[in-house]
């Protein structure tokens, strides 16, 4: 009890003295701000990525392709191969029992950037115009569905923030032409809002394919994905693998998440020690400075606990101030900025806006308070051992 | 150079603080060399790219498969002196992760276009008689301890063979490398026959990916390439072509606002080193203030108080930044090893220079306000004010 | 004849604080000849520091003439007064005021850094110069290592090393004990006679002043009584 009264004594002696060295406290806040706002930033942008794709669909829907393939633009479906699918047990069907699966073609088009000479990959979906029998998120937000068989174009809500030449009116090519924008669709964030959706049919007359790229399906219910898995790889006629729409969507997502993650830790941690060494700084200032009152302090009774404790309370709250700082900077500037980049795994444009969660802001916090341990730790210690008679003499 | 002594000893006034400065200064530079080269590791495609050399795709998408027969027609334009096509193969040894690039290609004229890739004679040789032989970069070769004689087993990600099966298998008979280890990033790739490719594969036969044209004389890549594109226009299988240069550009392009971010980590690193620089530099001329006061008792006039604190200051920046690049020396070569993608990763002359100029303008900047208050000093009221 | 190094004629010096104005010396004559070694006495804030910084050019007087060898102080620039100061005055202050970073070398070195001399012929007068204070041994010490009255024949040497015309000293005792302070007064007075060091010092001791040759006292900013010693 003695000693906590001390330690609030010896505590409150030393926050009153923060304003008066406020130049030097505020290194401690904007170094350990700054690393704190490269971190949030660059993890939500990590985790938005993910959240794009690994938020793509839905557990009672599957993506069959071909087998061996690992994503859909590298996926062959024949027609054959889409009937037979089609009909596999585990598929939710209709009223009228047409069941609810849609074959579709995936191909890339190049579309520039106003300004920009150099063109992006983005993924145009060869679908049909009741696509919400299977994807009942899907929406249009802006104009009108495409007309079965005419060369029109719904594009995602992402893609069109994105890139401005995507308006209802202007045209696009997608293969042998261009082709008319009809309108905008929403999906609910994920990652089809980055695509351009088409007719199947005019598509495959224009790009002259004959084989499909992927068959998605509406499964009876979540459970029945292990009838349908089994009826698909068992079937003797052809090789094709499904899996349920989010395993596949935040497997599309991994190498990049992983990457930028790899960024976000490195830089943290490299700017992290040079923060460490910059509160090292203000704290051993501070201690010396306040050599005389440690040491009149000592003199008159107090012990060398709370004297540490004090020194590293002062370097904790300034670190605390400091990542708060940072985490509402990254809160602020980042949280729904979006970028579009190219997702290796899929050679195509994704659109993802960053995420700054609770959970970022909890990780940027704590290692805020790690750096404000470690740069006040040291100093502490110095002020402990302070050796009494020679700091009031100094004095 | 007299007053050397005389910086040196009032930088290391406080050694511990001039220390943690230091190496906080150094980390940041650490960061800004890695951070840089990768940057640079992305960009060497548009350094490598060769001034006689087209890309021709698909009109619509690199991914748009094109007609073989587009090769011999190509050839035979006037100004083209080699065509190879190129295929995407899209396959990965054992697992997802260990990814790395395939070309089905046409070997012999794809060899004689890029005079950078350095392959051994007799195992150039021996690729061209092998009908399922594949080189590899030395690289890839490194990591995976892929040595001349191994069979090696890709599972194709696209291309099934006849039977349906995805196991792939080819016969190494070539190890390659760059002229400039720099360029490793850009090459970092196995190659094999395309047509051995064509014949083995289940569909697609009879179509390339793209082609790579060598052009007589880089003077003339304008003309050829509208004949290039000329001669399939109006086909159902139209073309796009470009300089190899734009087709990298484009490619890197494509990964958007990566340059961007980079550049916004390293402004935040040195807006933050800023502060805790500046902060020293405050904290050491305030100290001094008497000193400064003494100086100039003695003689020592504004400008030379100033350039004294200036020079304090460079020399804690400078010396901070070399030790961080020698770091960065140091570690890059183990990172690009263990990097995928990234095995040319290096510190650059253009780099190195602009870091020294970053360092130097840092000085200047967290220098002045403490230099310009030496300078201003008024030595009766600093003396008074012991 | 004695020659005239240092002349002051109704020399003022006028600080303002604020609204207000504070004269600190008033219309003041005084004339210092070579070789002289002068006391300046008076309590605190009679002006003698003041005095102590015009005739060291540190400062400039608000009205009046002031002559120090060829040069008139009140009439030149803050640069110009720099310049003439690396020349021609040697400090001495009561807190030695050595930079603590560098050896007693490079101390005594500091005002031949502004010379074009050679780092070799800046050594050789180092080395001289702290042999005249009795310290030659001393050279590669730190000042924290060095003893008050040491620090402050140190002090002593760096205000020599350079040849200067007139040697300016505040306190040069005040923070040193009876004995030490006679040394480091004895030097003074050593140099004075030996080297015909023109000197002027700031002291409120008066048996520090028995070692000038003449002690001026001031209060409140005026010359009160001026006696010659022996």
């Amino acid at each position: 009890m003695n000693t906590l009264r001390q330690i609030i004594a010896v505590t409150a002696v030393n926050l009153r003295a923060i304003p008066s060295r406020l130049g030097s406290s505020m290194v401690i806040v904007i170094g350990i701000a700054g690393v704190v706002g490269v971190l949030v930033a660059l993890l939500s942008m990590a985790a938005g990525f993910k959240a794009t794709l690994a938020g793509t669909g839905t557990h009672e829907r599957a993506i069959v392709l071909r087998g061996g393939s690992t994503d859909e633009l590298g996926s062959v479906i024949t027609r054959e191969q889409a009937a037979i699918i089609t009909d596999t047990p585990g598929i939710a069907r209709d009223a009228d029992g047409t069941p609810q699966a849609i074959a579709e073609f995936y191909l890339l088009t190049d579309v520039a950037k106003p300004g920009a000479d150099t063109p992006s990959n983005v993924v145009v979906r060869g679908t049909r115009v009741d696509v919400g029998r299977v994807r009942p998120e899907f929406r249009i937000v802006a104009g009108r569905m495409f007309t079965p068989g005419v060369r029109e174009v719904v594009v995602g809500r992402a893609v069109a923030a994105q890139f401005e030449t995507l308006r209802i009116g202007n045209t696009v090519d997608v293969r042998d032409g261009p082709w008319t924008i009809v309108g905008v669709f929403e999906t609910g964030g994920d990652v089809h809002e980055s695509e351009l959706w088409v007719d199947a049919g005019a598509l495959e007359t224009a790009s002259r394919r004959t084989a499909y790229n992927s068959v998605t399906v509406r499964l009876e219910s979540a459970a029945a994905f292990a009838t349908f898995k089994d009826a698909l790889t068992t079937d003797p006629r052809m090789v094709v693998s499904a899996q349920r729409e989010p395993d596949y969507y935040a497997s599309r997502s991994e190498q990049l998440h992983l990457l930028i993650r790899i960024l976000g830790y490195t830089v943290a941690v490299i700017m992290g020690i040079g923060a460490v060494f910059g509160a090292l700084n203000v704290m051993y200032a501070a201690v010396a400075t306040r050599a005389v009152e440690i040491a009149t302090l000592r003199a008159l009774g107090f012990g060398g606990l709370p004297v540490v404790v004090s020194v590293m309370i002062e370097s904790l709250l300034l670190a605390l101030a400091g990542g708060l700082v940072g985490a509402v900077v990254a809160y602020v500037f980042f949280n729904g900025y979006t970028v579009n980049t190219l997702n290796f795994q899929t050679f195509s444009q994704v659109a993802f806006a960053f995420r700054v969660t609770p959970e970022l802001i909890r990780q940027g916090l704590a290692w805020a308070l790690t750096m404000g341990l470690i740069g006040g730790l040291f100093p502490a210690i110095r002020a402990a051992r302070l050796p009494i008679v020679e700091a009031l003499r100094t004095g | 150079m007299r007053y050397l002594p005389l910086i040196w000893a009032t930088l290391w006034r406080r050694p511990p603080r001039t220390l943690f400065t230091m190496l906080s200064i150094a980390v940041a530079f650490l960061l800004y060399a890695l951070l840089t080269a990768v940057n640079a590791a992305f960009n060497t495609g548009i350094e490598v790219a060769g001034a006689d050399r087209l890309v021709t795709t698909g009109r619509y998408s690199l991914t748009q498969v094109l007609p073989a027969g587009h090769i011999q027609k190509i050839q035979s334009l006037p100004g083209v002196a080699l065509v190879a096509g190129q295929s995407w193969f899209g396959g990965y040894y054992q697992k997802e992760s260990n990814f790395f690039p395939q070309f089905p290609t046409q070997i012999e004229p794809y060899l004689a276009m890029y005079p950078e890739i350095v392959l051994p004679e007799d195992q150039k040789q021996a690729m061209l008689r092998t009908r399922t032989g594949a080189i590899i970069a030395k690289t890839l070769a490194d990591r995976y301890g892929f040595s001349i004689g191994d069979r090696i087993p890709i599972i194709a990600g696209i291309w099934p063979l006849a039977d349906g099966s995805n196991n792939w298998e080819f016969d190494l008979v070539g190890i390659f490398d760059t002229k400039n280890p720099k360029d490793r990033s850009i090459y970092e790739m196995m190659l094999f026959h395309h047509e051995y490719f064509d014949e083995a594969r289940q569909f697609g036969k009879g179509t390339v990916g793209w082609m790579v044209v060598k052009t007589r004389d880089p003077a003339q890549n304008e003309t050829v390439i509208q004949q290039i594109d000329a001669l399939f226009a109006n086909s159902p299988h139209e073309t796009r072509t470009q300089t190899e240069k734009a087709f990298n550009q484009a490619f890197i392009k494509q990964m958007g606002d990566i340059g961007l971010i980079m550049s916004s980590i390293i402004g935040a690193v040195f807006f933050t080193l800023l502060f805790l620089t500046g902060n020293t530099m405050m904290q050491s001329v305030r100290e001094r203030i008497p000193e400064l006061a003494v100086l100039k008792t003695l003689g020592y006039s504004d400008g030379g108080v100033l350039a004294l604190v200036l020079a304090e200051s460079l020399a804690l920046c400078l010396l901070a930044a070399l030790s961080g690049l020698a770091l960065a020396a140091v570690l890059l070569p183990g990172i690009a090893a263990k990097l995928p993608g990234f095995s040319g990763l290096a510190l650059t002359p253009g780099a190195f220079a602009g870091a020294v100029a970053i360092a130097v303008l840092l000085a200047l900047v967290v220098g002045l306000i403490p230099a310009l208050r030496a300078m201003r000093l008024q030595i009766v009221d600093a003396l008074a004010a012991r | 004849m004695a020659q005239t190094v240092v002349s002051l004629r109704g020399v003022s010096k006028r600080y303002t604080r604020g609204r207000q104005t504070i004269e600190v010396l008033h219309n003041l004559d005084l004339d210092i000849d070579k070789g002289d070694f002068l006391a300046l006495m008076g309590p605190s804030g009679s002006g003698k520091t003041t005095l102590l910084n015009l005739i060291g050019g540190l400062d400039r007087p608000s009205a009046g003439e002031l002559r120090v060898g060829d040069a008139r102080l009140d009439q030149m620039s803050s640069a110009q007064l720099t310049r003439w100061r690396a020349q021609h005055v040697g400090f001495v202050f009561q807190f030695y005021n050595l930079l603590p970073v560098l050896s007693a070398e490079r101390n005594v070195e500091l005002p031949l850094l502004l010379t074009p001399l050679s780092a070799a012929e800046r050594m050789k007068r180092v080395r001289i110069a702290l042999q005249i204070v009795g310290l030659a041994d001393r050279g590669k010490h730190k000042p924290a290592e060095l003893s008050g009255g040491q620090a402050q024949r140190v002090a002593i040497a760096r205000a020599i090393v350079a040849d200067p015309t007139l040697l300016v000293c505040d306190e040069p005792t005040g923070d040193l004990d009876r004995k030490t302070a006679d040394e480091v007064l004895g030097l003074l007075q050593l140099l004075n006679r030996e080297h015909g060091k023109t000197i002027v010092m700031v002291t409120h001791d008066p048996k520090a002043a028995e070692f000038a040759t003449h002690t001026l006292h001031l209060d409140k900013g005026r010359l009160v009584e001026q006696a010659a010693h022996a």
